[in-house]
């Protein structure tokens, strides 16, 4: 007996969109580097010619593992009919998923901004300054449903709060992204000042898989295949959630609100319990949490589709939202890259009318400040 | 169901393919080891254009360390997510019970048979000299 998938969902496919949000749209330079050059110095443009970038891991400037697709993973399609790499033409953006399905917002977060894992913080820092005018000016302003995350250099905290306050304000920023594999889990204090001052200009924060800390990326070492690596992008949510709240972060930082981008969310309910169980029996070791750890998830904790599980019985994916929120849930595509998902087929269920609007369109709106 | 010229013998290349638009759908029409196959150009998965996806051999592996390839050009890889169909019967190979994508029956004709008809081909001329490829739709 066979059964097309496609049929089953031929009905799901003419939802109505709504006029969507997309949580993870992907920008690079059709140029290469050279077209961050007009927002360098003299200083730093003549670095990124003659040195470049150096990442704390060996083979700088390769995957450590390798897509089967072009590029670092691109959806084949995806490659602009005028030259160029996928993501870098506008007027193809704008065709293959902007006017395609009638979004309303795409989010911009760009991967080239050497903001966690380059050693020379100063270019670090001059880098994520020159990709966040680079986003304001190529793309903002010439498409204003995209919207820029600010790069700032993690781990060279003066330099990151000045990017911050620099953005502040220019409403072609939405947020500020941070790569969730830095030196030391987010939670900790040494990156309590950039925090705070993301929260007190009123910019979200994006965790957007990625970065390359040097550390093995699963806590029992080195992946051997992308199959297993792709997975362990969990783990580096799951870690850096984990310290935000035990590290008591969000007691300290009410106002801080944080999305994770890619990781999946199906875990997210478990690892609520987890914590919450450990609380009533470990709560001595971690005085400075007053509640829950699962209040405080509920509270600043918001999560985007793609690479949106797949249950086996697709039903089971209403029961995880709803332990998440139906308010804490957000679409997103990760147009260009090869695994992303189709606004109209991403979800294999019916969602209610109600959870629909919120997932696709009215979470991201209000998250963001957006009308 | 009716019989719609798609393509002229020689049109697509060895391990080519053509998308054409018959009643309102797009097939792709792919040419690999001397024999025509055709797709609906769409992935059960997620809609994608599957027939803008490659080509492969069939990969198969008794334990890690060794594989082997088979049926040279018989896998149609989706380009966008890499589901693997088997070009003969739309099979997909990691869930061959579950998921298929839709095939057509593809014939060679000659010019001079179909003109005697019942065929379509409202955009394609015929002429009796050339043979051509004929999908069943």
């Amino acid at each position: 007996m066979t059964v097309s998938v496609l049929e089953r969902n031929a009905d799901l496919g003419n939802q109505s969109l709504l006029g969507y949000v997309d949580c993870d749209v992907h920008l690079y330079p059709a140029k290469g580097g050279a077209e961050f050059d007009p927002f360098l110095s003299e200083r730093w443009r003549q670095h990124r010619r003659t040195i470049g970038g150096r990442s704390r891991q060996a083979l700088g400037g390769t995957a450590n593992y390798p897509r089967m697709s072009p590029e670092v993973g691109m959806r084949v399609d995806a490659w602009p009919p005028g030259g160029g790499v996928p993501g870098s033409d506008l007027d193809f953006v704008r065709a293959q998923l902007l006017d395609a399905f009638g979004a309303a917002y795409g989010m911009i977060l760009p991967l080239v901004g050497r903001a966690s894992d380059e050693r020379n913080l100063e270019f670090s820092a001059a880098m994520c300054g020159a990709v966040n005018d680079w986003q304001a000016t190529s793309w903002c302003d010439r498409e204003p449903r995209l919207k820029a995350s600010v790069q700032i250099p993690v781990e060279h905290e003066k330099a990151a709060i000045a990017e911050i306050e620099r953005r502040a304000g220019d409403r072609r920023f939405a947020q500020v992204q941070i790569p969730p594999r830095g030196l030391e889990p987010l939670g900790r204090r040494r990156y309590w000042p950039i925090l705070e001052a993301c929260a007190a200009n009123g910019f979200p924060i994006a965790l957007h898989l990625g970065g390359t800390s040097g550390h093995p990326s699963t806590g029992g070492g080195w992946p051997s295949f992308y199959h297993e690596e792709h997975h362990s992008y969990v783990q580096s949510m799951e870690a850096l959630v984990s310290s935000l709240v035990i590290e008591g972060v969000f007691e300290r930082i009410p106002k801080l609100r944080v999305v994770l981008v890619e990781g999946g969310f199906a875990w997210l309910p478990s690892l609520a319990w987890r914590l919450d169980k450990h609380y009533r029996r470990l709560r001595e070791e971690v005085p400075h949490l007053k509640r829950l750890p699962s209040e405080y998830i509920r509270d600043h904790v918001w999560v985007t589709t793609q690479p949106i599980e797949e249950p086996e019985r697709p039903d089971d994916l209403l029961a995880t939202i709803e332990w998440i929120g139906w308010d804490r849930v957000m679409f997103s595509t990760d147009y260009p890259h090869w695994d992303q998902d189709d606004p109209r087929h991403a979800f294999k269920v019916q969602l209610p009318e109600a959870g629909r609007q919120a997932i696709y369109r009215d979470n991201a709106l209000a998250f963001y400040g957006l009308e | 169901m009716t019989r719609h010229v798609v393509a002229a013998v020689g049109e697509i290349a060895p391990g080519g393919c053509k998308i054409v638009s018959v009643k309102g759908r797009e097939i792709g029409v792919f040419f690999v080891n001397g024999e025509y196959f055709a797709l609906f150009n769409r992935c059960p998965h997620e809609g994608a254009p599957l027939c803008r996806g490659r080509l492969f051999a069939a990969m198969e592996s008794d334990r890690p360390g060794q594989y082997r390839l088979t049926r040279a050009g018989e896998m149609l890889r989706c380009p966008w997510h890499g589901w693997e169909y088997d070009i003969r019967t739309g099979q997909s190979w990691c869930e061959p019970e579950s998921v298929k994508a839709r095939t057509y029956d593809v014939a060679v004709e000659p010019g001079a048979i179909l003109a005697k008809g019942p065929f379509v081909a409202e955009t394609f001329p015929v002429s009796v000299e050339r043979n051509y490829v004929v999908v069943t739709i």
